[in-house]
């Protein structure tokens, strides 16, 4: 395998558990955030200082898990607070903020961003592995919760809360729950990263890579587990293999949202289950 | 032993509206109660601070003799009280079945955690059927809740409030809106529950069937209490006549 395939399927991976960790926030639960990115980079830069300073991977791991999801909790906390479409300005604010704050602060390279940071040890092919091996489990585990209880009312939340409360359903505890472990997992991505690239800038976590990680959840079908997994291969392999997209990121993304949720909805999952459907009745 | 519902002196103002102003009631285990009164009176207000979707500004709502006015409505549930609102709400999404399984296995969902760790739902939704055959939807278990027409939307809020296994069921005009047959279906199920042993606090303009199977009426006029005792002696009240026919409603009051 070349140095480039590699890093494209890392990069594939990593994207994947991050439009999959966006789907439980806001396919399964309802809670619209466009601000993925912020927790995505809150893990990678936990991830980083950890390898700077102690070079332990399992820590790192660690570290990136629980500050991406404690900056998770805290906005969900604010999710309680406001209506859903407000949630996404909120979520829109708390990247720039990310963003803003980053390229300030000098223990944290400042515009620079943070570079030599040390090695897994794993090698380019071990990292990719490890990055596959977490993509798998946060398929698993998203589809393990779409099946579960949990999932059942993540969709009662999401659908209406005060019907949901009529049936014992405590809708704030279920987002607080959504938010915790979908942003745990963003973290985790972003931990995955720092792992790959050994150099981390704000830039990479900006609101236009939220948006298009919103847009893999949207294009692949608002609450599909395997449509979002299938978005995010394709989207990420887009740029790569048309220029025009690469450089008209923004644009195209933003355009291919605004189509899909025009003219198909339900996204990938949903024109693949018609066309079954379709093929079932002829 | 302490009521199953108890009010008291509860009251909430909207801007310049009383809307209750200071009710106080208690209802007995197994009772079956009629909330009327004419439209405006507060019996909505009343059933929704009971239910906990609103606050009042002062008194205080007992379950079993639990305090319950800081809770919310997830919370009451959890205690035994159930409710149908006035306009309907179902999960329009869901299915039918879906949205009294849902109900039915409120013991998983009391927190995510427990809910994270149970995957099965066929003893859900086998109940879910049962209930929703006992309400008379059977053979809509899997058409999409929001694609039924109002009046088996009606029961379906009847079903769902029943899945959670309420020991008080608060129903907010069930009746409304259905026709004779149907109404008539409904009057039905819900003299079923009762006679599970549950208690019925029934809001309804219908004053023929209020009267047909209440077996105490409250009724609530600028929201106040006017009248609280047995049906007909009630009705015979001619303050409570006054009120009814100030509401425009002496027809029905005569029936
Ligand atoms: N959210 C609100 N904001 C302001 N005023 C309200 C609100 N809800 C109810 N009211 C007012 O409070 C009073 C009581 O309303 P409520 O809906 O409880 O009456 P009701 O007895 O249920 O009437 P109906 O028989 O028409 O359903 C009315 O004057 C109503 O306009
Ligand atoms: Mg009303």
């Amino acid at each position: 395998m070349s140095a480039y395939e590699i890093s494209i399927i890392s990069i594939i991976g990593i994207n994947v558990i991050l439009a999959v960790s966006l789907n439980m926030i806001s396919g399964f639960c309802g809670q619209i955030s466009i601000g993925h990115g912020a927790f995505f980079g809150t893990g990678a830069y936990a991830a980083a200082l950890t390898m700077v300073g102690t070079g332990s991977v399992p820590l790192a791991i660690l570290a990136a898990l629980v500050t991406g999801s404690l900056l998770g909790l805290a906005v969900g906390f604010a999710s309680l607070r406001v209506r859903t479409d407000f949630l996404a300005v909120t979520t829109i604010g708390v990247n720039f903020l990310f963003v803003g704050f980053v390229r300030k602060q000098a223990w944290l390279g400042g515009e620079m961003g943070i570079s030599g940071i040390p090695a897994t040890g794993f090698g380019p092919v071990g990292n990719m592995t490890m990055i596959l091996l977490f993509a798998a489990a946060t398929i698993a585990l998203s589809l393990y919760i779409s099946r579960s209880w949990m999932g059942f009312a993540f969709r009662a939340v999401g659908e209406d809360e005060g019907t949901a409360a009529t049936l014992g359903i405590n809708a704030g505890a279920y987002k607080l729950a959504a938010f915790g472990i979908g942003t745990a997992l963003a973290g985790l991505a972003g931990c995955l990263y720092t792992f790959f690239t050994q150099f981390i800038a704000a830039d990479a976590f900006d609101f236009i890579f939220s948006v298009m990680l919103m847009a893999m959840v949207v294009i692949g079908g608002i609450g599909s587990t395997w449509g979002v997994a299938v978005a995010a291969v394709g989207l990420t392999l887009l740029p790569e293999a048309i220029r025009f997209v690469n450089d008209y990121r923004l644009l195209v993304f933003g355009g291919l949202l605004v189509l899909v949720i025009r003219l198909a909805p339900s996204g990938l999952a949903g024109l693949v289950q018609k066309a079954f459907l379709a093929v079932r009745r002829s | 032993m302490s009521a199953a519902l108890q009010l008291d002196d509860v009251a909430i103002r909207f801007g310049g509206v009383q809307a209750v102003g200071g009710v106080s009631f208690s209802v007995e285990e197994g009772d079956f109660v009629g909330l009327i009164g004419p439209n405006g009176a507060g019996k909505t207000t009343l059933i929704k601070i009971i239910a906990g979707l609103l606050r009042p500004d002062k008194g205080r709502v007992q379950l079993s003799g639990v305090e319950v006015t800081a809770d919310g409505t997830a919370a009451r549930v959890r205690q035994g009280l159930a409710l149908t609102h006035q306009i309907v709400r179902p999960f329009r999404e869901m299915t039918v079945l879906d949205n009294v399984t849902l109900g039915a296995g409120y013991r998983h969902t009391s927190s995510p955690f427990r809910a994270l760790m149970h995957l099965d739902r066929r003893r859900e939704s086998e109940r879910a059927a049962e209930i929703i055959a006992q309400v008379g939807l059977a053979g809509t278990e899997r058409k999409l809740a929001g694609s039924l027409p109002l009046g088996q939307m009606k029961r379906l809020e009847v079903a769902r409030a029943l899945a959670v296994e309420p020991r008080v069921i608060l129903l907010d005009e069930p009746l409304a809106g259905l026709n004779h047959t149907e109404a008539s279906k409904q009057v039905e199920a819900i003299a079923a529950v009762h006679a599970r042993g549950i208690t019925v606090v029934l809001v309804e303009h219908n004053l023929e069937e209020v009267m047909r199977i209440c077996r105490r009426l409250i009724v609530l006029n600028n929201g106040l209490v006017i009248g609280d005792g047995e049906p007909r002696e009630v009705m015979a009240d001619p303050v409570v006549h006054e009120a009814y026919i100030g509401g425009g409603m002496a027809s029905h009051a005569e029936a």
